[in-house]
């Protein structure tokens, strides 16, 4: 039985939190697994550009079945569709996007996020783990903000926000914004700050369930 | 007259000796140049040295030259998928080296040895594992990783169309690494969907000048 009053938020929630966020014409780079969901929920009044970091600006929904085409995938490697106004370009390029600081967002998931900011999402470091870590060490530097999306608590029920990462790193002092499915976290140079947190949720049960010091933002944000 | 048009793609790849650095492009299977791929298994070189995104998927291209044991080392930024099986059993038992690099750095290291660079300072990695022993740099305040280019003796790429003077055009995201590569490598092939007459490509839209490839193959649709 449930003897909390609060309930976290669904993987759509958590989604659609996310996606509030992310103003008119902002170009977006969304990571692999849960980050890809916010898609679903960009505010159709938007004009919102995903780039994907295989080579497209403008990336679309997942076409029918019948439309597939195997060139046109996203880095996921999911079939996708191209928006009137996307474009295509070489990997090279579409790192500059990144690394050169073009790019408005990006959405990563993450093991855990430190309270300087470091990052952790590519590797467990698990003695028969073999190491990936795609463009991640490139979204988590080179996007002008960094949100990370995640549970707030591993299955273990340990904290993903901690006080400094156990994995190894994929940026330093690079995530922006946390949101997890209780609360939504900014990285602050005087530590972190909570924006929002779901209904019922006290700042004291936040702070006791992530174990690490967390204020609640004072100022309103627009 | 300039004639770069080769009429088999076992032709095309006869001259490469064990040993050999070879570039292979594609994103996933989008680009993957599987044509020269199946000539190169069939030639028979071995000890090579190869660069790609990714280190295999499913049973064909890629998967396929290193289940036949032909790969000493691969250097990439995504070796572990769902369907990379091949690679991870070469892995696991010893039988591969891995050179695991951010792909942003994978990317630009190979433009940087097309485009004549000795080396750069990239954020990218700055503080993690793979920068380990790396010289770094502070420049304007911000932490750089020193990168070395990626030079090969072969690049394998897959555009769409070609000409006898080497212009290329891509198709959607296959086009990913094939431009840089096509530019790092001293000899670079490109197996193409339809050779075309010169002057049939519209210059606005060449994306490879004819400059950077030696050899072009016809092989149809993918």
């Amino acid at each position: 039985m449930n003897t909390t009053a609060y309930q976290r938020m669904t993987r759509d929630q958590m989604a659609a939190r996310v996606a509030r966020d992310i103003p008119e014409g902002a170009y977006v780079n969304l990571g692999i697994g849960l980050p890809t969901l916010v898609a679903n929920h960009l505010p159709a009044d938007r004009e919102i550009i995903i780039h994907s970091e295989n080579g497209v600006l403008g990336a679309g929904p997942a076409p029918e079945k019948h439309l597939i085409d195997p060139d046109l995938m996203n880095a996921g490697k999911q079939p996708i569709t191209l928006l009137a106004g996307g474009s295509f370009f070489h990997h090279a390029d579409s790192f500059a996007m990144m690394r050169g600081g073009h790019l408005d967002y990006c959405v990563l998931g993450a093991f855990q996020v430190a309270v300087n900011g470091d990052l952790a999402n590519w590797h467990t470091g698990g003695p028969d783990a073999i190491p990936a870590v795609g463009g991640a060490m490139d979204l988590a530097i080179g996007a002008k903000s960094v949100f990370v999306m995640m549970e707030h608590l591993t299955r273990e029920g340990e904290s993903k926000i901690v006080k400094a990462c156990t994995y190894p790193l994929t940026g330093m002092g690079c995530v922006n914004r946390i949101y997890t499915d209780l609360a939504v976290i900014d990285v602050t140079a005087e530590g972190l700050a909570v924006v929002d947190c779901v209904p019922g949720l006290s700042l004291e049960e936040l702070v006791r369930l992530t174990g690490v010091p967390l204020r609640a933002m004072l100022e309103t944000r627009d | 007259m300039i004639d770069k048009i080769v009429p088999s793609a076992a032709e095309a790849v006869a001259d490469i000796r064990d040993g050999a650095t070879v570039m292979i492009g594609g994103f996933g299977t989008a680009g993957m140049p599987n044509a020269l791929i199946d000539a190169l298994i069939a030639q028979g070189a071995r000890d090579l040295v190869v660069v790609n995104n990714n280190a295999g998927n499913g049973d064909t291209g890629l998967a396929a030259l290193l289940k036949e044991k032909r790969v000493r080392k691969i250097l990439c930024s995504f070796p572990r998928q769902v369907d990379s099986q091949h690679f991870d059993a070469l892995y696991r038992a010893g039988e591969i080296e891995l050179e695991l690099v951010p792909q942003g750095n994978l990317a630009e290291r190979i433009r940087a040895a097309g485009a004549g660079i000795g080396g750069f300072f990239t954020p990218t990695g700055y503080g993690t594992q793979l920068a380990e022993g790396k010289e770094t740099r502070v420049i304007d305040g911000r932490h750089y990783v020193l990168e070395y280019p990626i030079h090969a003796d072969f690049a394998l790429i897959r555009a769409d169309r070609g000409d006898r003077w080497g212009n290329l055009t891509y198709r959607k995201t296959a086009r990913n690494f094939g431009p840089i590569m096509a530019m790092a490598a001293r000899c670079a092939i490109a197996e193409v969907r339809e050779v075309v007459e010169l002057g049939a490509l519209d210059p606005e839209a060449v994306v490879t000048p004819g400059i950077f490839v030696k050899r072009v193959v016809p092989v149809g649709s993918a």
